[in-house]
């Protein structure tokens, strides 16, 4: 399992977009850009480390205030460019090493920011753009919240570098009282806890893992397969509905959130029954 | 909200956050109308704490309440803060989502049915992790959801708070509700000192906390909508009130570009003061309402 190195969301956004600056007014730790995919564009989005950035709690591929709004801006700009068109796919690239951890994000709503983000994602989908997140690296926490964890279709790559979780295994050791091994020992057994892609799979929320065999130093090759992979989910998610429901509606789902789907069935008998 | 506290109104207000999340719900409906969904009888238990040696509770630290409020359609959510620290797990998670869908199915069916979520918590139950995280996802879907048909209303009264995740869940709503006892940010203190290191924030520097992620602060600034003393009457009160008015014409949260300015005009090269914060955007929350 490895350290986050930032690399990765950066390496991606070339290969698939072929540009690798943000857009004019953006900081440079957002990159943007429409490219083609199949017959049409898609618009690709991905944060990426800026050392030099304005905010000091934000410059290692951390998701901080302007990262989120600038997200949320580039998201909603195509929701108005495709209003009465055909509806663009719009991809997450993730790489994200978690929110930014600072008083000066705090001061300011970071959480509002982050909600922002979500907010511009989510209405995308809601309202027919195909969404799709393409984690290539890490997926950490309010990090993943903001930019990737509302796309209909969740594609990651099958390799020991990529980790989504809801908090880095040293702090969440520290919080649960446990030493790092025990946590790691734990993930084992309890497909939630664990640190490995393979076991995130386990939970249903993914629509496909990648095989991928040098994540780091894409072949155009391999590029073109990714954006093959794309396409599909891409193709799948305009078929809709657009909310969330197909994060369980998989096999893995129906096995490991059996707690999810008994509470939404009961709850949904007893509203019932007393209108 | 007149923060109005003549003697005789305070010893006789009740308290709302003494209250447990159950009393707490209940305590906002129209009398006799409350009905509580998948109560702890039903024994939908966490199925990861027992594995961890953790022993659950029958209700998960979630209580759904449907019912009527101002005589209109309401489903209350309240989370409980003193059961694992209000934490989403699994079955807390399941519980909120589902009761988003169904009012907003409600709606769809022309019953528009509002909202609250009463939130004293601190996000993912790290005991679940990755089910944590992704059921916060799933609330925030279906908020959006909802949120076109009828208003979300979150209330933060204290003492936990709302922090992690579902302060994204408090963001994304139509109206959020505080009072001066409670905080709404994304890190807590002690995550930041713990990330971020002491000089960034002293977590035991209280007044520090409030002057950022409390209740007065987060209502000065345009962040939250109404400011209420702990007091069931008039946060009660608060909620009929924005039940009445519906959903906004625009939400905070879809106002990115305006965010987005205010955050581009900040120079970051030190802490930000937040009562000069508090000033800047409290000019700019009126500015925008007497356009």
């Amino acid at each position: 399992m490895s350290d986050y190195t930032g690399v990765r969301g950066r390496v991606w956004f070339r290969a698939l977009t072929g540009q690798d600056s943000p857009l004019a007014g953006d900081p440079k730790s957002v990159l943007t850009a429409d490219a083609p995919i199949g017959a049409s564009r898609a618009r690709f989005l991905c944060v990426v480390p800026d050392s030099q950035g304005r905010f000091p709690c934000a410059r290692h591929g951390e998701v901080g205030l302007e990262e989120a709004y600038t997200l949320a801006a580039r998201v909603h700009e195509v929701i108005e460019q495709d209003r009465n068109n055909t509806k663009r796919p719009i991809v997450a690239i993730v790489d994200v090493k978690s929110q930014a951890y600072g008083r000066r994000e705090e001061t300011a709503a970071i959480f509002l920011a982050a909600a922002a983000a979500a907010d511009a994602y989510g209405s995308a989908r809601m309202a027919g753009h195909p969404v799709i997140a393409l984690v290539v690296g890490h997926a950490i926490s309010g990090g993943f919240l903001t930019h990737g964890y509302q796309a209909n279709r969740i594609l990651a790559f099958d390799d020991a570098g990529v980790m989504i979780h809801a908090m880095h295994k040293e702090a969440a050791a520290r919080i649960t009282r446990r030493s790092v091994e025990s946590l790691e020992k734990l993930g084992k057994t309890i497909a939630p806890l664990s640190y490995d892609v393979r076991d995130f799979a386990k939970l249903g929320l993914l629509h496909e893992l990648l095989q991928v065999s040098d994540p780091d130093h894409p072949s155009d090759e391999e590029t073109q397969k990714v954006r093959d992979k794309l396409l599909a989910a891409i193709e799948d998610a305009r078929r809709g509905p657009f909310d969330l429901g197909n994060r369980l509606e998989s096999p893995e789902a129906r096995e490991t959130r059996q707690a999810t789907l008994r509470t939404r069935a009961l709850l949904e008998s007893q509203w019932r029954a007393g209108t | 909200m007149s923060a109005a506290r003549d003697d005789v109104a305070f010893i006789n207000r009740r308290s709302f956050i003494e209250l447990h999340a159950r009393e707490r719900a209940s305590t906002l409906f129209d009398v006799g109308t409350a009905r509580e969904l998948l109560g702890p009888f039903d024994r939908v238990e966490s199925p990861w704490l027992p594995l961890q040696g953790v022993t659950p509770q029958s209700d998960d630290g979630c209580v759904v309440m449907k019912g009527k409020i101002a005589g209109r359609a309401v489903v209350v959510v309240a989370l409980e803060g003193a059961f694992q620290g209000g934490s989403l797990g699994e079955v807390s998670g399941a519980k909120l989502t589902a009761a988003l869908d169904l009012a907003r199915a409600d709606s769809e069916q022309g019953i528009p049915t509002a909202a609250v979520m009463l939130l004293e918590t601190g996000g993912v139950r790290l005991q679940e992790a990755n089910l944590g995280l992704a059921a916060i996802a799933e609330i925030m879907a279906s908020i959006l959801g909802l949120r076109r048909y009828a208003p979300v209303i979150s209330v933060v009264a204290g003492t936990v708070g709302c922090f992690g995740g579902m302060s994204l869940a408090a963001g994304l709503s139509s109206y959020i509700v505080m009072t001066r006892e409670a905080r709404l940010g994304l890190n807590g203190p002690e995550v930041i000192e713990q990330e971020s290191g002491i000089d960034e924030f002293d977590s035991s520097d209280r007044s520090l906390i409030w002057a950022i992620n409390g209740g007065e602060q987060r209502h000065a600034m345009g962040l939250a909508d109404v400011l209420v003393d702990d007091d069931s009457e008039q946060i009660g009160g608060a909620i009929r009130q924005l039940i009445e008015q519906g959903v906004p014409t625009q939400h905070r949260s879809s106002q990115a570009a305006f965010y987005r300015e205010r955050i581009r005009a900040l120079d970051p090269s030190r802490q930000f003061d937040p009562k000069d914060l508090r000033a800047t955007w409290h000019a700019g929350v009126l500015a925008e309402a007497g356009k």
